[in-house]
């Protein structure tokens, strides 16, 4: 009998290192340990041994059920692994093809910037207005200190509706709209993105294009603040290193007047086509309310000042990515927008 | 306006580099857009006198010139020029020099002779044909007979100067002279301003001289100097003077008519000199035209003047438009011996309307209409006169009428010191303020409330306190004012609902693979007829612009979707067949009674073609489902529910079995269609075309951005799958309107799985498969219970629609 038992074992052992797949070790199983396996069949037989034999019968038939158990574990486990390694071997992809495509869309750069533009002025506690983009004369022009024949009018060539009625030529005229409305409160902080007109078409002028506005006005606003405002955009737009500097300028509506200009962002201030070789860009124009136009829009002027500023979104987008044309912006070509 | 770097250095000692000095006036506000050296590239090119020409022996189109360059020796210069006579001075290239364009002259032999140099052209030098005299227009440039031989032509010629080309702001007409520059200038380098001396000799004069000026309309014209000239020998400028004009881009022309201009250009007094004998009785009268009156300009062209436009008169009628032009019949000619000049004040308002109701812009009006200095007229006058007494062409007469019916008072403006600083966070004294302005030739006394400012008349610009404020900073230098940040209290700074709503979903349309364009808010009328709009369409009735650049660009547009299929169409002839695009803009509509029109934020979108497809992605016909699908989920995401689609046959532009109408509950907030075919050929486009136009505004007003959170559901949730077959004209809209009815609360959702047609069905009938989910919130379901409802809707789709069951 221990040598039957003895026999078991090797021939499972024989059988179990041959098998290949998880179907033969089951099959294996079944014919060794099952309830009508061969070590079953051995250990009915116990009954007729002697009774100190049965101890010792007892303790082997365990040892080469235990032995078989766990030779079955260990190729069950070689046999996964196998099959494993095989699968994964057969499921190689080339995963330098293209994934599946997915239509992505594009915002057009001027509506991305002006979002920038917007944001970075959001941050410092400005708020959105916005205003018609057709006009009266009384906001466009009267009201910005632009009386009839001023010759600053010359500066923003208009298209007309009517004598009265026109294309709003800058966003200026939501500053006045937005003080009457707010008149006497106080802190006014705006800024008003849009579209506006000139009669002008040609390669460096489009007779639609957009502005943001910017205005505050307060008890005690400053120059001062305007150009640290002013500062805080242009590195926030433009990266920290840019610098800034401030010309005197004219505007009817704005005294003192200054136009900003940073070191070109190309050439970074050596000079080169961009900036005809000034190293310096002109980006917005600025400066302090004219008194005229707090008054005009229900404020004293002895009792608080503001500061207003305008600028070009078509000029910061184009200096941003690098555009060299202004007419790609209105083209719509949509290569050139996919770029975005 | 074009400032000689030379010719300023008359008034002003100027100890720093051109450059140096452009960038201070450019941050000072005088903007110098260019830097300009005329004779940057000439070298080596002299005087020289032509001693003797003779003819070349083998050519008849050449001749030989001897001419001298001061020394013993004379050089042998072969010409083709046929303008060169013994005994002239030209200029002489030498062999060696440099000339524009980069020509090197070397020594040659045309034709068998030997040439060592070139006689020049003033084109030869770099100078600008248009503004030399008449006479140095064509051939070698003829200099007058005493100019020294074998100089330098740079400085006599004035190609040693660098011009800066000033870029004024409107509100500083003072600096469209040499003097105002200089000004500048002075006080930005704190040096002294040295004004040019006017002395006359004044003759008495005669018996019949007579001057009269007599204003009419004193409103227009607020004071006339008419100063007369006699003796007056007509002949060309002195060099110098002819170099200015030409340094500043005017052309000389003679004596008299350069003087006027070169006083116009040194002080900014536009003046005019009349032919004192071709004026009746040396009367002038300063009057509005009379309607219908005609007067030939110096530019030869009959200008009609009507009556809100000023003349200078003379009892035969007008002689010149004021501030504007002056007149043929009176002008200085060659013979002219006596010569009124004029030195005036013309309402600035009057002479921009009218010149430019003429169309007639001149040096003189561009001055006028910015506002002169009226203190200095009389001063013009007489350093007019005396230039002309100096160069001997004219002897100015004791005879000098100064109609000034109400000489301007001087302006004063008090300017705190408090409120400088406070505008411009500075901690200036009141002397450091004072001596600042004083700079800039402010006269300044301070008195108790401040510091009293009197305006020169040079600055009529000034006349508030804050303009001085501008003057201050200016000076002290806008880069010495700090940098801050507004204080006070703390706002929030944030988007409104409709703003963040317009953001998000051009973000949306964005990620869902539609490009964003922006198109021109004005468009050309026959846009309607392309998409068929209706004659009488409200849409027709567009904001017309008075003064459109081109019929492209007409009206405002009422409409959005035809600026995206010129995109499509301008993309489709670049082969870029395929795309999607999307535009957020105002369209434009007139309102009866009101005097702005009414401006609607619309939403439009447009899809062509095919999505890209891959080796593993089969490209998605982007078709009417397609857009609707985009649409549905953009609906969705801004919170907007209870979306339907009602189809519309009458849709002007659209397919009319194609197209929807879309509406939440029962706001329409659009159109959703193909386009119609017929339109789609209008724009030239190979593909069908879907678009759709919703009004944005409505769609801001039912859109929600609350979220409320629904327990997910506890018990198992049970599938049907219904398959009817029912006629194909039923929308299935009303089908699943019908399921929902009738399933109860329990059902919670269906979905059209598949349409089918076949030959198994009648022609009018197809077959549709819906998948119901039926689930409670507190139960699991049981069969006979979704079976009662899935029976019940059958029924009723059996009953309503003739639908019957699938087998």
């Amino acid at each position: 009998m221990q040598d039957k038992l003895k026999n078991i074992l090797l021939e499972a052992n024989q059988v179990l290192s041959g098998a290949s797949n998880l179907e033969e070790l089951n099959d294996i199983r079944v014919r060794f340990l099952g309830k009508k396996g061969l070590l079953t069949v051995v250990l009915r037989g116990m009954g007729a041994l002697p009774a100190e034999e049965r101890p010792v019968v007892g303790q082997l038939a365990n040892e080469v059920r235990s032995s078989i158990e766990e030779v079955l574990e260990r190729r069950t486990v070689e046999i996964k692994e196998t099959l494993r390694r095989v699968q994964l071997e057969a499921e190689k992809i080339d995963v330098t093809l293209p994934g599946t495509v997915f239509m992505r869309g594009h915002r057009h750069p001027l509506s991305v910037i002006q979002e920038e533009i917007e944001d970075i002025f959001l941050g410092m506690g400005y708020t959105i207005e916005e205003g018609p983009e057709i006009e009266t004369d009384f906001y466009n022009f009267e009201a910005l200190n632009l009386p009839k024949d001023h010759p600053a009018r010359d500066m923003q060539d208009s298209f007309f509706i009517n004598p009265e009625v026109l294309l709003r030529t800058h966003t200026s005229p939501v500053q006045v709209r937005t003080m009457e409305r707010t008149a006497p409160g106080l802190p006014v902080r705006i800024i008003a993105p849009g579209r506006v007109y000139r009669r002008d078409d040609d390669a460096t002028h489009s007779p639609m294009f957009n502005q943001v506005e910017g205005l505050v006005v307060d008890r005690r606003v400053t120059f001062a603040d305007l150009k640290g405002t002013l500062q805080v955009f242009v590195e926030k737009m433009f990266g920290q290193t840019t610098k800034t500097r401030f010309r005197s300028s004219f505007f009817p509506f704005t005294e003192p007047s200054a136009e900003v200009d940073i070191s070109c962002v190309m050439c970074g201030g050596q000079g080169c086509r961009v900036c005809s070789h000034s190293g310096w860009l002109e980006i917005l124009g600025c400066g302090m309310v004219h008194p005229r136009v707090l008054e005009v829009s229900g404020y004293n002027p002895e009792e608080v000042t503001g500061f207003a500023f305008g600028m070009g979104v078509e000029r910061i987008t184009m200096l941003k990515y690098g555009i060299d044309d202004l007419r790609l912006l209105f083209d719509n070509d949509l290569r050139f927008l996919a770029q975005f | 306006m074009r400032v000689s770097f030379n010719w300023l250095k008359e008034y002003v000692d100027i100890d720093v580099s051109p450059a140096a000095l452009a960038e201070s006036l450019t941050l000072a506000g005088l903007a110098v857009e260019g830097m300009e050296e005329p004779g940057k590239e000439i070298e080596k090119v002299f005087t020289g006198k032509i001693i003797k020409i003779d003819t070349h022996p083998n050519a008849d189109k050449l001749v030989i010139c001897q001419v001298s360059l001061g020394g013993e020796e004379q050089t042998q210069i072969v010409t083709g020029a046929t303008n060169v006579r013994e005994g002239q001075v030209v200029p002489v290239a030498v062999v060696g020099a440099k000339l524009a364009g980069g020509l090197t002259i070397k020594k040659a032999k045309l034709r068998g002779v030997e040439s060592r140099g070139m006689l020049c052209s003033g084109a030869e030098l770099g100078m600008d044909p248009d503004i030399l005299p008449e006479e140095q227009q064509h051939g070698i440039m003829i200099l007058s007979a005493d100019t020294p031989v074998g100089v330098d032509v740079k400085p006599l010629l004035g190609l040693d100067d660098i011009i800066m080309e000033l870029e004024l702001t409107p509100n500083r007409g003072d600096c469209m002279s040499m003097l105002g520059v200089a000004r500048e200038v002075a006080a930005l380098l704190q040096k002294p301003l040295k004004m040019p001396a006017v002395q006359l000799s004044e003759i008495p004069p005669e018996l019949q001289d007579r001057v009269r000026v007599d204003i009419d309309d004193a409103d227009l014209c607020r004071r006339y100097v008419a100063r007369l000239l006699k003796n007056v020998k007509i002949g060309p400028s002195p060099a110098w003077m002819q170099q200015r004009l030409r340094a500043a881009g005017v052309r000389p022309i003679s004596n008299v008519v350069d003087v006027t201009n070169y006083v116009m250009l040194e002080m900014g007094q536009p003046m005019h000199a009349f032919d004192y004998d071709k004026l009746q009785d040396g009367h002038i009268i300063v009057r509005r035209a009379a309607s219908g009156e005609t007067i030939i300009s110096l530019d030869k062209a009959e200008r009609k003047l009507v009556s809100d436009m000023l003349v200078i008169a003379d009892p035969g009628g007008p002689v010149a438009v004021a501030g504007v032009m002056g007149g043929l019949e009176s002008e200085v000619m060659e013979d002219t011996t006596a010569v009124l000049l004029e030195s005036a004040y013309f309402k600035p308002i009057s002479v921009r309307r009218t010149s430019r109701d003429l169309g007639l812009r001149s040096e003189s009006s561009s001055r006028f209409e910015k506002g002169i200095d009226i203190t200095g007229c009389l001063r013009a006058a007489d350093r007019a006169a005396a230039l002309l007494q100096d160069m001997g062409a004219a002897d100015t007469v004791d005879l000098v009428v100064d109609n000034y019916p109400e000489p301007a008072v001087e302006k004063t403006v008090l300017l705190r010191p408090d409120r400088v600083n406070q505008y411009l966070d500075t901690d200036l004294t009141t002397a450091e303020i004072s001596k600042l302005l004083t700079r800039l030739h402010f006269k300044v006394q301070e008195d108790h409330n401040g510091l009293l400012v009197h305006i020169p008349g040079y600055r009529p610009d000034i006349s508030i306190e804050v303009d001085l404020i501008e003057e201050v900073a200016r000076l002290y230098g806008y880069k010495n004012v700090k940098n801050t940040l507004p204080t006070g209290v703390i706002t929030q700074g944030s988007r409104t609902v409709a703003q963040r709503l317009a953001l998000k979903v051009k973000d949306f349309l964005a990620r869902s693979g539609f490009k964003e364009v922006i198109t021109y808010s004005f468009m050309n009328n026959r846009v309607f007829d392309r998409v068929g709009l209706p004659k009488e369409h409200r849409y027709r009735n567009a904001v017309q612009l008075q003064n459109p650049l081109s019929e492209e660009q007409a009206v405002m547009r009422t409409l959005l979707f035809p600026g995206l299929l010129e995109v499509l169409q301008r993309n489709s002839n670049r082969r870029l067949k395929d795309g999607a695009v999307f535009e957020l803009g105002r369209v434009f509509y007139p309102r009866a009674g009101e005097i702005l029109p009414k401006e609607v934020p619309m939403l439009a979108a447009a899809v062509t073609g095919f999505t890209p497809g891959s080796w593993n992605t089969q490209p998605v016909s982007m078709d009417f489902y397609y857009l609707k699908g985009c649409l549905d989920t953009l609906l969705a995401y801004v919170g907007i529910k209870d979306v339907s689609y009602r189809p519309a046959t009458d849709i002007f532009g659209s397919h009319p079995g194609r197209t929807a109408k879309v509406l939440a509950g029962d706001v329409e907030l659009g159109v959703i269609g193909e386009l119609h075919p017929d339109v789609q050929e209008s724009y030239d486009l190979t593909q069908r075309v879907v678009a759709m136009e919703l009004n944005f505004h409505r769609l801001i007003q039912v859109a929600s951005t609350s979220k409320k959170y629904h327990p997910l559901p506890k018990y198992p949730g049970v599938e049907r799958d219904l398959a009817i077959v029912v006629r194909q004209d039923i929308p299935s809209q009303q089908i699943i309107d019908k399921i929902y009815q009738h399933g109860g609360d329990i059902l919670r959702d269906v979905q059209v799985f598949d349409i089918y047609r076949g030959a198994q069905f009648a022609s009018d009938q197809h077959s549709m498969a819906f998948a119901l989910k039926f689930q409670a919130v507190d139960r699991t379901l049981t069969d006979e219970e979704v079976a009662y409802k899935t029976d019940a809707i059958m029924e009723a789709l059996q009953r309503d629609f003739g639908a019957i069951l699938r087998q």
